[in-house]
Order: structure tokens, then sequence, then C-alpha cells
């Protein structure tokens, strides 16, 4: 007797298969909204933005369907093991992408004021946090369906760039709405673009520890340092 | 993921403790040096495909080899560190009071309910008066989960018993001589789904006063009645630790493919 990649039951390898080809096509997705929300941002297209906004259902579409594969694998195969985990961390994951691609819808439509008013100069550092954070989810994903370990480990160290990169970025837009109180409007939009961008990077650092645990069978248990001193900012001290 | 054939993880008392245990029937070699401790008011799950060994290795806990002419143990197992085999073994008989086994296949003697349940009791003379014999079967039975079930037809043929109550029969019978460890091979294999749930639900009863060992093919009856799970195969034990590390993340390559039925 051997042991084989395979299960015994082929139909069992065909549902786990079902639910990886959706996360699969779900990361996918999420990843295109991300980038055609900064997209549409940097080049104030409007016409982008509106599409990001439609599609949004999509990305809940599949997230409707991981859960519903979920619970069926989960009733009807009572999965054990690596089995196990890769179930439930697929569930996990897809809450994690539906949220992604939330921020990136909210992005696009912040994107369509923001698209109205004078252009400003933090938009520059912005965009260049929103391509961190593509990026970051990218080879989160990758790492997640090619079940490695050690790469989403990466992953999860690199946000703490994106939390460096949005706490300057808020001191920047701080400083430009000081300067130059006609903008408050729309700096406080490109505030909640930040917001929701460094948000992504929170999930990618979850589906990094998602991915360890798929991997390894253990949580990861130390807390990764956090270095989002905003909450801080503008105090008296 | 391991490969290699794992250490022990260590249990907090070792009720029975098995070392280098090796079986030979005739030529063939079935068990290749076994260390297993048996934790003390734990429920062991023995689990692997036929021919594994478990049952091989759960025979060996109480003698029962013996009985197979072509068998030869060597190793120690000891029970609260005494030997079971050699010129110091334990006397068989004895061993087998302190050391109860229920069966697969439901087996109560074609006698009735009571005479199964004081059989034990009877031959080991452990009583002192009919009261206290009579009391000795009630709580057997109590214990067992079915006496509101046959107390008024104590009297009538164990045999005449559903297949669920037959085995919990059995159970009362092993139990009647207050052993300290039960095993058990397979013992739902042959009831429905809420026979087998009344079985679970007594063993989980059980382990209060007693140590158990069950032998299963049944993946999820091993995660939902053990704390200790214990992964044989071809005649060697691969992993043992707790059952819910074993059935989340088992660190041995041929655990994961069996559990989750790679094997082929």
């Amino acid at each position: 007797m051997t042991i084989g990649e395979h299960h015994i039951v082929k139909s069992y390898d065909e549902e786990l298969r079902k639910l990886d080809d959706a996360l699969a096509r779900m990361g996918g997705l999420a990843e295109a909204q991300l980038s055609a929300a900064i997209e549409a941002l940097t080049n104030r297209d409007i016409d982008l933005a509106q599409r990001v906004m439609n599609d949004d259902g999509k990305v809940d579409a599949c997230e409707d369907f991981i859960n519903e594969q979920t619970v069926r694998v989960l009733a009807l195969r009572a999965p054990v093991a690596d089995d196990l985990r890769s179930v439930i961390c697929a569930l996990k994951v897809a809450g994690d992408l539906e949220r992604v691609a939330d921020h990136a819808a909210n992005c696009a439509k912040r994107s369509l004021v923001i698209s109205q008013m004078q252009p400003v100069a933090p938009m520059r550092s912005l965009a260049r946090m929103g391509k961190l954070v593509s990026e970051l989810l990218k080879e989160v994903l990758d790492a997640y369906l090619g079940r490695d370990a050690e790469r989403a480990l990466a992953v999860r160290n690199r946000d703490q760039e994106v939390d460096d990169l949005y706490s300057s970025l808020f001191r920047e837009i701080l400083t430009y709405m000081m300067e130059d109180p006609r903008t408050i409007t729309v700096c406080s939009h490109l505030m909640f673009v930040a917001k929701n961008i460094e948000r992504v990077g929170d999930h990618a650092t979850n589906i990094a520890e998602m991915t360890y645990f798929l991997v390894t069978g253990r949580s990861l248990k130390e807390q990764r340092p956090k270095r989002d001193t905003t909450p801080f900012e503008g105090g008296t001290e | 993921m391991r490969d290699e054939t794992q250490a022990q993880t260590p249990v907090a008392t070792a009720k029975m403790s098995a070392r280098g245990v090796e079986v030979h029937y005739a030529a063939k070699r079935a068990l290749h040096g076994i260390d297993l401790d048996i934790g003390a008011g734990e429920v062991t799950a023995l689990i692997g495909p036929s021919g594994c060994g478990k049952t091989t290795f759960l025979r060996c806990l109480n003698r029962m080899n013996d009985t197979i002419a072509s068998a030869r143990v060597s190793g120690s197992i000891r029970l609260d560190g005494e030997e079971l085999y050699g010129p110091e073994g334990l006397d068989p008989v004895l061993l087998r009071m302190r050391v109860g086994m229920v069966f697969q296949k439901p087996n109560p003697f074609p006698k009735s309910i009571y005479d199964n349940v004081a059989f034990g009791p009877r031959i080991h003379g452990l009583f002192q008066s009919k009261d206290e014999l009579d009391h000795v079967v009630h709580m057997a039975l109590e214990r067992a989960g079915l006496w509101h079930e046959v107390k008024d037809r104590l009297d009538q043929q164990g045999t005449g018993l559903s297949g669920g109550q037959q085995q919990r029969l059995c159970i009362a019978r092993a139990i009647a001589v207050q052993p300290e460890v039960i095993l058990m091979d397979e013992p739902c294999s042959a009831l429905d789904p809420i026979a087998t749930a009344k079985v679970e639900e007594l063993i989980d009863e059980l382990r209060d006063n007693f140590t158990i060992v069950i032998v299963t093919h049944s993946m999820q009856q091993a995660a939902r009645v053990s704390q200790r799970t214990a992964f044989f195969h071809l005649g060697d034990l691969v992993e043992v630790g707790p059952t819910e590390r074993i059935f989340t993340a088992p660190e041995h390559r041929l655990t994961q493919g069996y559990i989750t039925g790679r094997f082929g």
C-alpha cells in the first residue's frame, strides 16, 4: 500500500479542487479590482471607476459559491488533517478577499469625487502605496495557491512597509491640508482611500497567516509588530 | 511532514506500557517492536488499515494471543509496572480480570441477562451473598446504560436482546469484575448509528473509572471517543499523539494519507 496524491474517492478530489479553483478565480478578480481602482484614481478615469463598482457583485458571487461549497464538503466528506485545513482556510480567505474587493470598490467610488477636483500632490504617494499593496496581494495569493509557507511569511513581514508608507502619507496629507485649506475636501477623501488600501494590506497579512496554517498545521502565535502610528498623529505630545 | 517512524509524545500517567513488543505468527512477523504507553483514565484509539497489527497489539495487552498456538510474543508489557509476560509474568486469568475485553460481534453467553453479568463475579468469587451479587449485577448494568431497558426481564436470554443491547450487555459483563482496563475490538462495527452513539456515550462515561483501549476502523469514531490516537501500519507504530492533533495536523505523511483517504 502506498500514499498517493489523490483520494481513493475521486469525487472528493474534485470537490476540493472546485474550492481551490473558485479561490484562484476570486483572488484574480479581487486583485484586478484593486489595480483597476488605483488606476482609476491616478488616471482620473471615471468609466473605469464605474466598472470597478459594478463588478463588485462578481466577487461577492464567488464568495457565495465558496461558502456553499465549504458547507457541502464539511457536511458530506467530514474532512480531516490537511483537507480540513484547506476547507477552513478557503472559507476564511474568501472572507478576506471579499473585504479586499469592498475596499477597492470604495476607492473607486471616492475616485469619482476626487477626479472632479484639482489634482493634489499626495496622490503620488498614494499611487505608490497602492502599487505596493497590489504586489503583496498578488504575492500572497500565489503563495496560498502554491502552498508556500515561506513565501507567505515574507509577505507578512512586508506589511510593515505598508504601515510605514501609510503613516507618512497620513502626515503628508495633514500638512497639505494645513497649508491650503481649500484642499480639505479632496484630501479627506484621499485619507479614506489611503485607509482602504492600508486595510487591504492587513487582509493580505491574514491570508499569509492562513497559508502558514494551511501548510504547517500550526498557527502563527507571535504578534507582528504594528507600526501604524497614525492614531497618535496630531496629539499634543 | 515526516517520513520516519516517530518518537512518543509522553502520557501523563501510563497505566500500561509496551516496549519492543514483537509478535510472530509462525514465521511471519506481525508486530515490529512496538513502544506505546496507554494513559491512565484515557481512551486510546488504535487505527490503521487491515493487517496493520492493531488488533494483534490489543490482544497482547491481556495475553489473548496465548490462545493462538503459532503466536509468539516478545518484548515487555507492564500493567502498573507489573510484567505481563515471561517467567515473572502475571497469571493470565487474573490479568484478564484486570484487563477485560469486548469483541467486535456481541457475544453474550446463551444464558439469562442476569447470569451473563454474574458470570465473571461468580467464577472469581467476588461476592459474599446473593444480595451482594444482585447489587454487582445491577451496578454493572446501570453503568452500561442498560438497566432501565432490562430490569424487568433479567431472567430472559441475553441473546434475545437487540444487537446494540447485546453489545452493552457484553460491556456490563466486562465491567462486572471491576477491571482496570477495558480493551474493545471494533465494538460498534456490527451496530447501527444509534446503538453506536449509545456505546460511544458509554465509553465516554466509563473513562472516569477505567482505562480504555479501542481498535476501530471508523476514523470518525476514533476522533469522537478517544483522547489519544495511535496509527499502525504494516506492523509498525507510525505515529501516536493527542487525537485532536492527529486529526488536524498529523506529523507523519502515512498518517495523513490514511486518515484523509489517500491510501491505496
